[in-house]
């Protein structure tokens, strides 16, 4: 405990100056990481509570807590706001912002104040897009289909679109920080080859919010442009061609998803290796499946087109190239889980969390392959089956990275350690939850019920009330975390510099660091997840 | 500082990078209209006031030197020359929205303006074409110069700004990183009006044919 006194006497970035002013005008990564942890925790919640009315209404087969309208609002507002506005910023803006510079030795990231504009055009983005919502709502999915979203649907699509283009930004910003910093702010000896799987992952979805983002953006403007000024761009009463929209949306927001799954594939890789005291099993084949993920990412979108009316032969080629992409993702499963062979594994709360991911992500990409062959995805367009799928990816996958990350790093973050016995519960309960709440809308869609409803006929009720008894306690399972981490900050125990014993950078520095990261900068003279050649229990320096 | 200089260079081009992204849905939009309504695309163009828009062009061609000078100014240790340029290339950047302009009011006068008063008549002697085919064109017509417009508009500001910094010396041959990294912005946008210039105003001045 003395060096842990001695940490805590110390100035950090957290006790170095107080005040409102001094975190809103930070140019510090790790206070502009803790700002966005607030905001996105906040819009998690708001999504949280709409998914929460999707399935109070969806308890009993008739549409009574609802009207059709509304629950229409109520799915798209939950889609927008955890789409864009929770999962795409989580692990980037939030524990890639906080430590991605500590992982590469860095004072901070490439450009501090753009890092801080990005926080501000979030902000302002989220804002618009809650503001729209609150004074009416919009209710054309979160995909906003022309010609409904432009021509047909009476709510305030305009205000949602603006906010999610502004919003783009930040993200847009935020990949060229990552891009520029991990290009260029490397400390001496740290190489390619020697960069934590946490930073070759970002870097790869950075590459997508960098090249995608503003094709979205682009693609929302002109939705905005045709219902305020009626430019016909998608208008089929002009010709228009609104599959031409189709194609556009999902150029980006196919390779989205693999924003939001990419970094949470960091995460696990480093929680892996770190709790299985063992180098990462093909360390340059899970870099690399990072690089190609992105790659093919972009070359996959029209599989969600399938029966929109693509010619046969493009529908296709566009299967064959879904398949490819499963090919890096199971590179990556397989590693991680030969990593563990033979390691010596430990099962604290971001082990337990990663075992989930490894689980859930394995189901959430293997039905994504079913949904990627043409006969299977006709019988499957638009049911519950697609619901669960893109769940197991989204929240089985990317939010438990997301947990798992928090719990990892959260000693260095707060400098406190979390309740262990409370984390490892909710870790449980999450889980439970999760496959309670997801696995029977799979049945439910293979059986053909179709998404976007708010009534169903009665046969479907069993395996609905079993959704929305496992959605309850998944909240449970989130609302817990959210009260210890809390309580953590007061009560609980202090945090050594590297609780886990775990290599990388960022454990070579106080927690929490001070403002400036390192006192002295770092040189690597050593291969990355150097696990078996760690001397027990010493791996800090200085302090 | 020189490294300072390239990392900023470097975000720069990243940055570019994203604006082609933005651009290309655009062109993306434009290509696959054009390929099924040529017809209404070549007469649409004919609605351009050419030699406005080769001025316009020129216009800008011009501007992109004087920015050029200006960054060698910076870079060379003449600051009030850099001013001078800088406050050039300002007057050419104006000047192109001023010519601009007056096509936008040509065209708003003409009732070339997608909604409800948008009206084209099929010119004499040319295939009868659907009116609202034409008016896919004018959308995309606005949409993509009016967008080219507002990133004029910030550069414009963005060199004002480099302008006043320069007045108070704030640059030098050890540090000029503003001055360059505009310079690629300015060069940027002129770059995507080269591209716009024919592919809006010089579809074809023949009709028929593919």
């Amino acid at each position: 405990m003395a060096t842990a006194v001695q940490t805590v006497e110390r100035e950090n970035y957290l006790n170095s100056n107080y005040g409102l002013k001094s975190w809103l005008l930070t140019t510090d990564h790790k206070r502009i990481a803790m700002l966005y942890l607030m905001s996105i925790t906040v819009m998690f919640w708001i999504g949280g509570f709409f998914a929460m009315m999707i399935r109070l209404e969806l308890l009993t087969p008739p549409g009574d807590l609802v009207s059709s309208d509304t629950y229409n609002k109520l799915f798209t507002m939950h889609g927008i706001i955890m789409v864009f506005f929770f999962l795409i910023p989580s692990v980037p803006a939030v524990i890639g912002n906080f430590v991605i510079p500590l992982m590469i030795g860095a004072k901070d990231l490439a450009f501090p104040r753009v890092n801080l504009l990005s926080w501000y055009i979030y902000m302002a983005g989220a804002c618009t897009a809650l503001f729209a919502m609150v004074t009416g709502g919009v209710d054309t999915g979160w995909t906003f289909y022309t010609p409904f979203s432009t021509t047909y649907s009476n709510t305030h699509v305009i205000g949602v679109a603006i906010g999610i283009f502004i919003t783009g930004f930040s993200s847009i910003l935020t990949g060229l920080n990552f891009i520029v910093t991990i290009h260029r702010m490397r400390a001496p000896g740290l190489t390619w080859r020697r960069l934590p799987l946490f930073c070759w992952s970002n870097y790869a979805a950075a590459l997508i919010m960098v090249l995608g983002t503003p094709v979205i953006a682009i693609t929302l403007l002109l939705v905005a442009l045709e219902r305020a000024f009626n430019i016909g761009v998608f208008n089929p009463q002009l010709g228009g061609d609104p599959l031409l929209f189709q194609h556009l949306f999902w150029f980006y927001s196919h390779p989205a998803v693999y924003i939001m799954i990419l970094p949470g594939m960091g995460v696990i890789s480093e929680i892996i290796t770190c709790f299985s005291r063992k180098r990462v099993f093909g360390y340059e084949f899970v870099a690399l499946a990072s690089i190609a993920i992105a790659v093919l990412g972009f070359l996959v979108w029209a599989h969600h087109m399938f029966v929109a009316g693509i010619s046969v032969y493009a529908a296709l080629v566009f299967s064959l190239l879904s398949y490819l992409v499963a090919i890096p993702s199971a590179v990556k499963v397989f590693n991680w889980t030969a990593t563990m062979y033979k390691g010596s594994i430990r099962y604290d709360t971001p082990m337990l969390y990663a075992f989930g991911f490894i689980g859930l992500f394995t189901v959430g990409g293997l039905t994504g392959v079913f949904l990627a062959s043409l006969s299977i995805d006709v019988h499957v367009t638009d049911t519950y089956f697609v619901v669960a799928h893109f769940h197991y990816v989204m929240v089985g996958g990317m939010v438990m990275a997301y947990m798992a990350g928090l719990h990892f790093w959260w000693p260095k973050i707060s400098g406190r350690m979390y309740p262990e016995g409370w984390a490892k519960l909710s870790a449980l309960l999450v889980f439970v939850g999760f496959n309670a709440t997801f696995f029977p809308q799979f049945v439910l869609g293979y059986m053909g019920a179709p998404r976007r409803y708010h009534a169903y006929p009665p046969a479907f009720q069993p395996l609905n009330v079993l959704s929305s008894a496992g959605a309850s306690i998944l909240a449970v399972g989130y609302v817990l975390p959210m009260i210890y981490f809390l309580w953590s900050l007061r009560y609980g125990e202090l945090a050594p510099p590297n609780p886990w014993n775990a290599v990388g950078l960022e454990w070579m520095t106080a927690s929490p660091p001070p403002t400036h990261n390192f006192d002295e900068t770092p040189v690597v003279t050593w291969e990355a997840y150097d696990y078996e050649h760690q001397p027990q229990e010493e791996v800090t320096v200085g302090h | 500082m020189e490294q300072q200089q390239e990392t900023a260079t470097f975000g720069m081009w990243m940055f570019l990078l994203t604006e082609i992204m933005f651009f290309g849905g655009l062109f993306c939009t434009y290509l696959v209209y054009r390929s099924l309504y040529y017809e209404a695309f070549v007469q649409g163009s004919q609605k351009m006031n050419v030699w406005l828009g080769a001025t316009n062009t020129a216009v800008l061609i011009c501007s992109s030197l004087s920015m050029a000078l200006g960054v060698r100014a910076a870079q060379t240790g003449k600051p009030k020359l850099m001013v001078v340029l800088l406050l050039i290339t300002i007057l050419f950047g104006l000047g192109f929205l001023g010519i601009k302009g007056i096509e936008y009011h040509e065209h708003w006068e003409n009732h070339e303006f997608p909604g409800q008063n948008f009206h084209f008549e099929t010119l004499d002697k040319t295939p009868a074409i659907d009116p609202a085919h034409t008016e896919i064109y004018f959308s995309l017509y606005w949409a993509m110069t009016g967008l080219h417009a507002l990133h004029m508009v910030i550069g414009i500001g963005l060199v004002a700004w480099l302008v006043i910094a320069g007045l108070r010396r704030a640059y030098s041959p050890s540090y000029f990183t503003p001055v360059e990294i505009v310079g690629l912005y300015w060069h940027f946008v002129d770059l995507v009006w080269i591209y716009l210039f024919p592919l809006l105003y010089l579809i074809s001045k023949k009709h028929g044919g593919g």
